[in-house]
């Protein structure tokens, strides 16, 4: 293929792309998490985050405790009833583009915690991008997770499209 | 007095003794015995529904208290019955513990307490309708929220009697249940005047998951996962605690080795906990190099635990009778290697923090609980040690050979963050001595009780004798079969007494189960603790009790 545009003037020192490729791929390489913590599940992300596993190698150890401010939601442990508006007040207050990653059983489905408290998976209130499984995920899955959310906001894939028509009523929503 | 009521059991082993009182007694017999017989500290107060009981009872509910005296040495359980429509007298004005485990007992059960200074719920939310520990309430019955409590009918009381009569020049502040600092999912609701705290509330159960209600349709050997997920930074302490509270009521020990394998893992898992609290407690005092420092340890750790059960986090290690297998053949080089780190760890961060001028005065006098307030609000573990008082469960009821070991219990003199951090780090040691001293002397032979209608037996008698396949098979199918009683024990676990009560009526799956999670005391007292302080000092407060809200919440 024949090179065209400012490459052909200046050689390999320039790229010619979209102004929405280079934003994709400078998000994809800093996602900023805010890790919504509440059990076993956030035990297993402080090692995600510490030297082992080192989640900084793919560029998302900024983590923030401000929604304002992050990009990604992590929500890692039990979401009980309790907890939901919370939950979803946090997301709400998170700015788009945002992506949301729920990691381990209990923030999927409940997990083993079939009872009157428990909240039967987070996609009852916000809208997931991401499921992890594992009780807890192992940290490895974590990191898949964040290299699956990292892809899927990358590449303008039929997701994206889909997910900017989504219409996502929870049962908060009134 | 006491001699009038009438006198049941009387367990031999362990010196408890256990009364039924009438309701209207209650308060009268615990007000004598607190200051007639020492009983000094509140163990725990819980109800029992008998609605769907095997045998009937006199009367619908029973309320149980369980009492220690100065010695911790005796344990006393009264129980009064009693029916949904009758009134309880609060003992709140005796025990400061109280005031949570009534609210719980409320909140649970439908029981009201007359002269509570609030009872409301504790564990479930505001919206919540019905009482979800009755036998009557459905188990997956859940009920959304929708709003969350603004605390405020707590807070303006309190603000009035320090004569704020209007709020004009507080700020309000919310710390958790999504903060940082919150370790966890624990809600600090505080007024400030600048940057000191003038009324602080407490608000938790954001991760209460139903664990006593899940327990009562789960045979006993199923209930061993949900342990796991109290206090998750140390799960196999509560496999323990648990496993060794129904070995008790079937009557049987394990076998030496299976005691001494106890023993191993459980200071292990001491080890880490202790670790994880500190290196939190640290990188809340800014001091990030510690996290690292402390936290990698653990990495070693985990490694060592999946190799040996197939876990990193929630290790599900332990059965009823035993443990799921013995030590694998290296594990001793693993668990010096493991050792090592964490000594270097300790090492590194305390060559740090010991004689930093900034760490000690971040901490000392920060937080301050006095040995008698700490006992009277039902601390145990290094918390109450913190504070200067000896006990611990591993010298007071030795269990699993305890008493033979050569190790210390580490004692504090302030009970200020500084003392419960340092308390922390010396415990580790001590347990590194424990462990040592195991390892040396491990026993061999069996791990686990040889009866199979406790523990399975051997694949290979499963599948090739009918005696083998109908053991596994009535124990998967019906569980172990634990004798109708009701029975407390308790070990020490990271956090200090962590305890089980269990109702049994005869089959495979406990009638009712409650847990006396340690942190719960802790985190009443909070409030206390950082009214008059600096908001910064607050968070250090919070960190230092090493409040686990899986296991405050259950
Ligand atoms: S998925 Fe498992 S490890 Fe994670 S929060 Fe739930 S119970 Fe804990």
């Amino acid at each position: 293929m024949a090179v065209t545009g400012e490459e052909a003037i200046y050689g390999d020192s320039v790229i010619t792309t979209k102004l929405d490729s280079a934003i994709a791929w400078a998000r994809e390489s800093s996602m900023w998490p805010y890790i919504f913590g509440t059990a076993c599940c956030a035990i297993e992300f402080m090692s995600v985050a510490s030297s082992k596993f080192d989640i900084s190698r793919f560029g998302a150890e900024v983590v923030r405790f401000s929604p304002r401010q992050a990009d990604l939601l992590i929500i890692a442990g039990t979401v009980s009833y309790k907890q939901a508006p919370i939950l979803k007040k946090i997301y709400d207050q998170m700015t788009e583009p945002k992506w949301v990653m729920s990691a381990g059983a209990c923030a999927c489905s409940g997990g083993f915690y079939d009872n009157y408290t428990t909240m039967q998976g987070v996609d009852e209130i916000i809208p997931v991008d991401v499921y992890i499984s594992g009780c807890p995920p192992r940290p490895e899955a974590f990191l898949e997770g964040l290299m699956q959310i990292q892809k899927l906001q990358a590449k303008p894939t039929k997701y994206l499209k889909k997910r900017a028509k989504r219409e996502f009523k929870g049962r908060l929503d009134a | 007095m006491l001699s009038q009521c009438e006198k049941k059991i009387e367990f031999s082993k362990t010196k408890n003794s256990r009364y039924i009182v009438k309701l209207k007694d209650i308060k009268r017999a615990i007000k004598f015995l607190k200051q007639e017989k020492n009983y000094n500290f509140l163990v725990d107060i819980t109800a029992v529904d008998y609605l769907d009981f095997c045998e009937p009872k006199q009367k619908r509910f029973a309320i149980i208290y369980l009492l220690k005296d100065d010695s911790f040495d005796n344990l006393l359980v009264l129980k009064a019955y009693l029916n949904e429509d009758e009134i309880i007298d609060s003992i709140t004005d005796l025990y400061e513990g109280a005031n949570w485990s009534e609210r719980e007992v409320w909140d649970q059960y439908g029981l009201k307490f007359k002269n509570h200074p609030n009872l409301k719920r504790i564990l479930n939310h505001k919206e919540f309708v019905g009482h979800p520990l009755r036998k009557d309430y459905p188990m997956t019955k859940g009920q959304l929220c929708t709003k969350t409590d603004d605390l405020m009918d707590e807070m303006t009381p309190k603000l009035k009697a320090k004569g704020y009569e209007n709020h004009d020049d507080l700020m309000f502040l919310n710390l958790g249940p999504a903060h940082p600092a919150s370790h966890g999912t624990i809600r600090t609701f505080v007024a400030l005047e600048g940057e000191t705290i003038v009324g602080a509330v407490n608000e938790i159960g954001y991760l209460h998951r139903g664990f006593e209600k899940s327990c009562e349709n789960h045979t006993y050997n199923q209930i061993i996962p949900y342990t796991d997920r109290l206090n998750y930074c140390s799960a196999i302490l509560n496999n323990i605690a648990f496993a060794h509270t129904v070995e008790q009521m079937l009557g049987v020990e394990l076998p030496d080795r299976g005691q001494f394998i106890r023993v191993i893992i459980g200071e292990l898992s001491r080890i880490i906990d202790h670790l994880v609290c500190l290196a939190a407690n640290l990188v809340d005092m800014g001091a990030l190099t510690n996290y690292w420092y402390l936290y990698n340890p653990r990495e070693t750790a985990y490694q060592l635990l999946s190799k040996l059960t197939g876990a990193r986090l929630t290790n599900s290690y332990m059965r009823i009778g035993g443990m799921t297998h013995d030590l694998y053949d290296g594990f001793e080089d693993d668990l010096k290697e493991c050792i090592k780190d964490v000594e270097k760890g300790m090492h590194d961060t305390l060559s740090l923090i010991e004689h930093n001028r900034i760490f000690q005065d971040r901490a000392q006098n920060i937080g301050i609980v006095t040995g008698d307030e700490a006992i009277n609000r039902g601390w145990s573990g290094p918390n109450l040690r913190a504070s200067g008082v000896n006990y611990d469960v591993r010298v007071n009821h030795p269990y699993y050979h305890y008493d033979t070991f050569d190790f210390d219990v580490v004692v504090g003199s302030q009970g200020d963050v500084y003392d419960r951090m340092m308390v922390r780090f010396e415990e580790i040691r001590q347990s590194i001595k424990i462990i040592d001293q195991a390892m040396k002397t491990l026993p061999g032979g069996s791990y686990s009780v040889a009866d199979h209608s406790i523990t399975f037996p051997l694949k290979k008698n499963v599948y090739s004798n009918i005696e083998g396949l109908m053991n596994q098979f009535k124990l998967v199918s019906e569980g172990v079969k634990v004798p109708n009683q009701e029975f407390y024990s308790s070990i020490e676990a990271a956090n200090g007494e962590l305890g089980f009560y269990i109702v049994s009526d005869g089959s495979g799956t406990p009638y009712r189960v409650k847990v006396r999670p340690p942190c719960f005391f802790s985190m009443a007292t909070l409030s206390a603790m950082v009214e008059g302080e600096m908001i910064a000092d607050a968070v250090l407060s919070l960190g230092s009790l090493n409040i686990i809200a899986g296991e405050l919440d259950r």
